[in-house]
This record gives C-alpha cells, sequence and structure tokens, in this order.
C-alpha cells in the first residue's frame, strides 16, 4: 500500500515537473517575448506580446485598407489555416499585425477579422503605435513606407515563431509556399506539445 | 523497507532533482529591467535645421519633392564615451545583457567588457558595431530620437558652402573618395570642416543609421522607374524609386540601408541624433 502511495506522489512529481518545464523554460535571447511593446488585440484587449507565449505563431503585417498585396496575403493566411489539421489549430496563433495603427482600430480589426471570417480563437489581430509597429517591424526585417494618408508599401512576409518566441522560418513574397508554413506550424506544435 | 519501496522513493527523489536542475531561475531575480530606459546627459551641441522642401533620392513618391519640417541633429556622430555613459546606465544594454533581438553576436565588438572601451579607442570617436535598436535606445536616453531618412538626406545636400551641393559634381566624387578611405571609423569626430549648416563628420567617418532606414524597398535595379522591382515582394514597390542617377554616393548610402537588418552591427556604422524643435511635439 505504502508502495502505492509513493507511486502516486512520484507520478504527481513527475507530471508538475514536466508541466514546470514547459511553463517556466527561460525565455531564449532571441525571443520576441522580451519585447515590451503595448498592443490590443481585435477585443480592445491590451497585451504584450509575452501574453502569445505558449503557442506556435504565423505571424503576417499588413493594414486592412490595402487593395493590392494584403488581400493576397490575408488569403494566404485562410489558406495557412486551412492547411493545418484541425487538431492543431488550438496550440497555433494566426497572427495580423497592422503596419496602420492610425486606422486600424481595435474596432475596425474586429470588423476586418469577422467580414472576412477570421473571427475564430485561432485568429489573433495586433494594433499599437507608430514607433512600437515600427520595432516590431524590424525584428521581422519588414520594410514599409506610408507612402499616402491611407497607402503604405511594403514587403510581404509570413513568419513561424515557436512558442518560446524564437523565430523558425520566413517566408517572402507573393508566392508564399502555404504548404511549407503549416507544415512548420505543427511540427512545432507537436514537439511542443 | 522493501527494495521496491527504496527504489520508488529513489526515483521519486531523482525526479525532484531533475526537476530542480531543469526549473529556470526566476525571470524577475536576477534579470535586468528591459522596459525602462534610464536618462543620460549629453553635451553634444545640437544644430537647428530650417527644413524646406527636397527631392528625395530615392523614395519619391511620384517625382514629388518632400518637404522636410524644422529639426535640430547633433553636430557630430555620438562618441564611444557617449555610449560607454548609455551603458552604464543601462545595464540591459551592455554587451553582455543585450538580447540577440535587438543585436548580433558582434555588438561593441572590441569592447574587452561590458563598460570597458578598446584599448586602442579613442573616447572621441564615433561609437560602431551598434545596432539600430540601441542606436534608438541611446537616442530615447539622451530625450532625443533618430533622424529621419529624410531629415538625414536634407542636411547631406550640403557641402562646406551650399546647402544643396547636389548639382556639383565635385559633391558626389569628394563623397565616393571619403567613403573609399579604410579605418575613418577610429578618428574622432569634428576634426575636419563642418557642411553649410555647422554638420560635421557627415560622410567623413561611419555610415549613419536613420530612424526609418527600413522604408527602403529596392530589388535588384530600380534606376529605371522600378520596372525591374519584384513587385511581389513589396506592395506598391514601384511608386517609389529614384531621381539621380548620378548620385552615386547616395546609392550607396541607400544600398546599405537596404541591405542592412535593425540587429546587425557594422564595422563602421554609427549614429547621431535628433531631435523636434521645441515648437513641435515630441514623439
Amino acid at each position: 500500500m505504502k508502495a502505492i502511495g509513493f507511486l502516486a506522489v512520484l507520478t504527481f512529481l513527475l507530471s508538475s515537473c514536466s508541466f514546470n518545464e514547459a511553463k517556466e523554460r527561460k525565455l531564449p535571447d532571441n525571443s520576441i517575448f522580451h519585447l515590451t511593446s503595448n498592443w490590443k488585440n481585435q477585443d480592445g484587449k491590451s497585451m504584450k506580446l509575452n501574453d502569445l507565449k505558449g503557442k506556435t505563431l504565423v505571424v503576417v503585417m499588413i493594414y486592412t485598407s490595402c487593395k493590392s498585396a494584403c488581400p493576397v496575403l490575408v488569403s494566404k493566411m485562410k489558406q495557412i489555416e486551412k492547411a493545418i489539421d484541425k487538431a492543431y489549430l488550438p496550440a497555433i496563433n494566426l497572427v495580423l499585425v497592422t503596419i496602420d495603427p492610425e486606422n486600424d482600430t481595435p474596432e475596425k480589426l474586429k470588423t476586418f477579422a469577422q467580414t472576412n471570417k477570421m473571427d475564430e480563437p485561432h485568429w489573433t489581430f495586433l494594433t499599437s503605435t507608430e514607433e512600437e509597429t515600427q520595432e516590431f517591424a524590424n525584428v521581422l526585417a519588414m520594410k514599409y513606407k506610408k507612402i499616402d494618408p491611407i497607402d503604405f508599401s511594403h514587403s510581404n512576409i509570413i513568419t513561424v515563431f515557436n512558442p518560446y518566441g524564437e523565430l523558425v522560418i520566413q517566408e517572402e513574397g507573393l508566392e508564399i509556399n502555404v504548404e511549407k508554413v503549416a507544415s512548420t506550424a505543427v511540427k512545432i506544435a507537436k514537439e511542443n506539445n | 523497507m522493501k527494495p521496491a519501496t527504496y527504489i520508488l522513493l529513489l526515483l521519486s527523489l531523482l525526479a525532484q532533482s531533475a526537476c530542480t536542475k531543469e526549473k529556470p531561475h526566476d525571470e524577475k531575480q536576477g534579470e535586468v529591467v528591459r522596459a525602462s530606459i534610464g536618462p543620460i546627459k549629453t553635451t553634444v551641441k545640437m544644430v537647428y535645421i530650417p527644413g524646406g522642401e527636397y527631392m528625395p533620392f530615392y523614395g519619391a513618391i511620384d517625382s514629388n519633392a518632400v518637404k522636410v519640417p524644422a529639426f535640430l541633429i547633433d553636430e557630430r556622430a555620438v562618441t564611444n564615451e557617449e555610449f560607454l555613459s548609455f551603458v552604464t546606465a543601462n545595464p540591459q544594454w551592455r554587451k553582455s545583457s543585450i538580447l540577440r533581438i535587438h543585436a548580433d553576436t558582434n555588438y561593441l565588438r572590441d569592447w574587452p567588457s561590458d563598460l570597458e572601451l578598446p584599448k586602442d579607442a579613442r573616447p572621441d570617436a564615433p561609437v560602431c558595431f551598434v545596432s539600430w535598436f540601441a542606436a534608438k535606445a541611446f537616442a530615447k536616453s539622451a530625450g532625443k530620437r533618430l533622424p529621419t531618412l529624410d531629415e538625414w538626406e536634407f542636411i547631406a545636400m550640403a557641402d562646406a558652402d551650399t546647402f544643396n551641393a547636389r548639382s556639383k559634381k565635385q559633391y558626389s566624387d569628394a563623397i565616393i573618395q571619403l567613403y573609399m578611405e579604410k579605418g575613418r571609423q577610429f578618428k574622432p569626430v569634428k576634426q575636419s570642416a563642418p557642411n553649410y549648416w555647422g554638420v560635421y563628420n557627415v560622410f567623413d567617418l561611419i555610415w549613419e543609421w536613420t530612424d526609418d532606414f527600413n522604408s527602403i524597398m529596392s530589388i535588384g535595379d530600380s534606376r529605371t522607374g522600378g520596372e525591374n522591382n519584384n513587385k511581389d515582394l513589396f506592395c506598391a514597390a514601384g511608386a517609389t524609386s529614384a531621381s539621380e542617377v548620378n548620385n552615386y554616393a547616395a546609392f550607396m548610402r541607400f544600398g546599405m540601408r537596404t541591405a542592412v537588418k535593425a540587429h546587425y552591427t557594422i564595422a563602421n556604422m554609427g549614429f547621431r541624433c535628433a531631435k523636434d524643435t521645441s515648437n513641435q511635439t515630441t514623439q
């Protein structure tokens, strides 16, 4: 009987141990979760990037009033979503960050999410200040420039981060390999399950 | 006790010790504060630039001149000495604690330790091997900001006698000559003549970070008006292209800005700070 008691304690210790490990592993030096910038999501909730910790992230920067490349990028993100096995979606966060914080308010992002059927829990839209957006863009090595009050020219990059905020892959251009992004995201989600 | 019990006890101890070993340091304890910036005082003189219309060498939209509002700019680049006082006040930006997303491994490469300048470095030479993130943090700490690309290029149009010397052939040739000189970044600041505005060392010592260096999008050769741009990579990229094809020095600067990433640190790249004039709101 005693042995069973020990066994129970042991099981508890082991499980709590692995739980702690996953939750508390020290953030690597190159983690984006160290960034202290302030963001709001599509529900107007204030957050830090660190609040995204624990899930595999697929990140793209866009602006909602864009008529040329962004709709393509948004559709790529939806294709990525479709290519991901549904079982893994809870472990993955598809993140759209606006480069136009002035116009893309949380409300506007919410409407955009609903219109584009991107309002499930695995979609996150983020907006910040111009300065903090620029900092984040520079972390992604993303180029952009405001060319008139409503338009930007910008590079098209989709980035995958692991649950610790380390950059895993970047796909650039409009011929983004949807399969590759999706399978990478699933692979990381599996590894960190 | 039965052997099985021993084994279990042993196992549970092992599990516990493994657990402790794997357990990370408390993230709060012993870790530098990253969210705030400690202020520093700098004594560098700032020059008032009245601003004006200027034709960007690259990135003009529909060939329109850009209006540059008045601003203040440091008369010279940030020096080794000043950067030392910045990292002294801001442990999170020392070479041993800077985040890899904020600077590559060459950050302050020749500094023997966190608070020690390279042995043969002059304190009044411009600081190099600094990333855009570090430059930006320094500027913030000094109550300033980095100059925008337009501001920097606006003052760079000047030679010693005129505010816009771009049409003089000698202007571009002289800069190219300076760009070719090796080891120029080790020289102290303010040893050469200032330009029309009273700004020193615009070309002769280092390349300089600008706040929005990442707004330059050029792929390959876009002198022909952007038709060779890889438009797939950039949305509306064809809207921006070069205006003066003979200004090779400017091409070099823009090439540099296209090639670098914000965490890069480079042997001859430093920065100077700028500021809004007092009647403007600061960012």
